[in-house]
């Protein structure tokens, strides 16, 4: 019995992993272009930029992956995405907008001195920004980072709203199918591996970035 | 007095000017320099002395006014708006380094005054269709003269360290180091010691003495009046965005015409003596 839970655990287990590096590998790069619009000097840009993310922060992620699932078939009549297509998307914009915050806090806090620097050296704009200050940015906002990844280990239990079989999900599956209430106990321990293995690598790449101040 | 004769100008500032919203910061500046000079400038707060270097270094563009070194027009307020590419090869006219040193935390002290050097090489070498092997000669050289640099400030030592297990007095002998290693025709210092702990100025100030030559042409915004007076070969003192007056070491301070620069001295020596 428990070998049986424990294979239709890790079914779900999957797909929470599955989610939760899609979206990275989504929502990071991503962050980063929401981020050089809200810093943007085209006000136009900065504005639309702000209140995309205004909207984004400022409605629940789950009723972000409804209007996803749900939307294109309601508004447009078409046959829409997909359970998982749709949940990733959502999942991207949303933390794409906590990241973006995340990073524009990190490069409004290194000193104009380190651009002013690179400019009277010679570089370029983009030499600065690659050369200088993401590394500087990177470690500062290392922290701040670990606490939303760790998030999205959770978050991804959202996705059972439109019926994906995640983790929480698979488990409730067994619970009703099987009248037994321990799986759902047994699922904290997967989440909690799963953090801990995050938390114990934020910390080693603090560790490493430890070797300056600044 | 001798330099100003022989040296042939390599810096002309004419009717400068800069204004922040509506208060008028720098009000057509003019000045000349020679090669070889050391030129300081002096006055109060605020008087527009950073203000004046930045727009040298073309931190700050200027509203009006052109500034000429060595017969190129880095900047002509009629030219209208410099493009990014020309802005950097303008800039390296001048070397800067500024009060709060700003050395990049993350690069040990070689690598700070090898990056933009590198950087540049690669640049140079893409554009003229250099092999591989050329550029490793240039960095060769890069290393070689970083080597050499460190050596002149005294920190050859100190090459592997990171900036933050350094001195304040050593970082900003390394930001020297590395204003040096692009050959700028004029180094310019912003305040190089006010944020140092006053007994490292003393490094720092020795380093900078130990630049002056015939080649070394160099401007310093101080508050330091016996280094300004023992090192430099001119004075400006700026005050409300004006030129007060200009002159040698022993004119400007053995017989200040302006009433503005008797009270600013004044002042100073009041400084000076409550800190005493």
């Amino acid at each position: 019995m428990f070998l049986e839970v424990t294979l239709q655990m890790l079914d779900g287990f999957k797909l929470t992993v599955f989610i939760f590096l899609v979206t990275l590998l989504g929502a990071l790069p991503l962050g980063l272009i929401i981020t050089f619009g809200s810093m943007s000097k085209i006000k136009v840009i900065k504005s639309i930029t702000k209140a995309f993310v205004w909207v984004i922060r400022g409605t629940p992620l789950m009723l972000q992956i409804i209007l996803v699932f749900y939307g294109p078939g309601l508004i447009l009549g078409s046959k829409g995405i997909g359970r998982l297509p749709a949940v990733l998307v959502a999942f991207i914009i949303n933390y794409a907008c906590y990241f973006s915050e995340i990073y524009r806090g990190g490069i409004e806090s290194i000193s104009q001195g380190q651009y002013e620097a690179g400019q009277v050296l010679g570089m370029t704009k983009t030499q600065i920004f690659f050369k200088i200050i993401l590394a500087q940015v990177i470690k500062r906002i290392i922290p701040p980072m670990g606490n939303e990844i760790i998030t999205l280990v959770k978050d991804t239990s959202l996705a059972r709203v439109v019926s994906c079989v995640e983790l929480l999900k698979a488990a409730q599956d067994i619970v009703g199918l099987k009248a037994i209430i321990w799986p759902i106990f047994y699922i904290g321990a997967f989440y909690l591996l799963f953090t801990g293995v995050l938390t114990i690598l934020f910390g080693k790449i603090e560790k490493k970035l430890d070797y300056y101040k600044g | 007095m001798g330099n100003e004769s022989q040296g042939t100008t390599v810096l002309k500032v004419e009717n400068l000017c800069k204004s922040f919203d509506k208060e008028e910061v720098l009000k057509s500046v003019s000045f000349e320099l020679n090669k070889g000079e050391v030129l300081a400038i002096i006055g109060s707060s605020g008087g527009g002395k950073t203000t004046l270097l930045r727009c040298l270094n073309q931190l700050i563009i200027p509203d009006k006014g052109r500034i000429i070194v060595n017969d190129d027009v880095i900047f002509d307020d009629a030219l209208g708006k410099e493009n990014e590419k020309n802005l950097r090869t303008k800039r390296l006219h001048f070397g800067l380094v500024f009060q709060q040193f700003n050395l990049f935390p993350q690069y040990n002290v070689f690598n700070n005054l090898t990056l933009a050097a590198r950087l540049l090489a690669k640049e140079n070498n893409k554009k003229n269709g250099g092999s591989q092997e050329e550029l490793k000669k240039e960095y060769a050289k890069i290393d070689e003269e970083a080597t050499k640099l460190l050596e002149r400030v005294g920190l050859k030592d100190k090459m592997k360290a990171y900036p933050c297990e350094l001195s304040g007095g050593q970082q900003q002998r390394v930001a020297i180091a590395r204003a040096l290693i692009l050959n700028p025709d004029i180094l310019c210092f912003d305040e190089p010691t006010s944020a140092l702990d006053p007994e490292l100025t003393g490094e720092v100030l020795r380093v900078i003495e130990g630049l002056k030559s015939n080649d070394n042409t160099m401007i310093i915004v101080t508050h330091e009046m016996e280094f300004a007076r023992r090192v430099a070969s001119k004075i400006i003192f700026i005050a409300d965005g004006v030129i007060e007056e200009i002159g040698t070491p022993e004119e400007v301070f053995e017989n200040p015409k302006s009433e503005k620069l008797k009270s600013f001295f004044s002042k100073s020596v009041e400084v000076i003596s409550q800190n005493s």
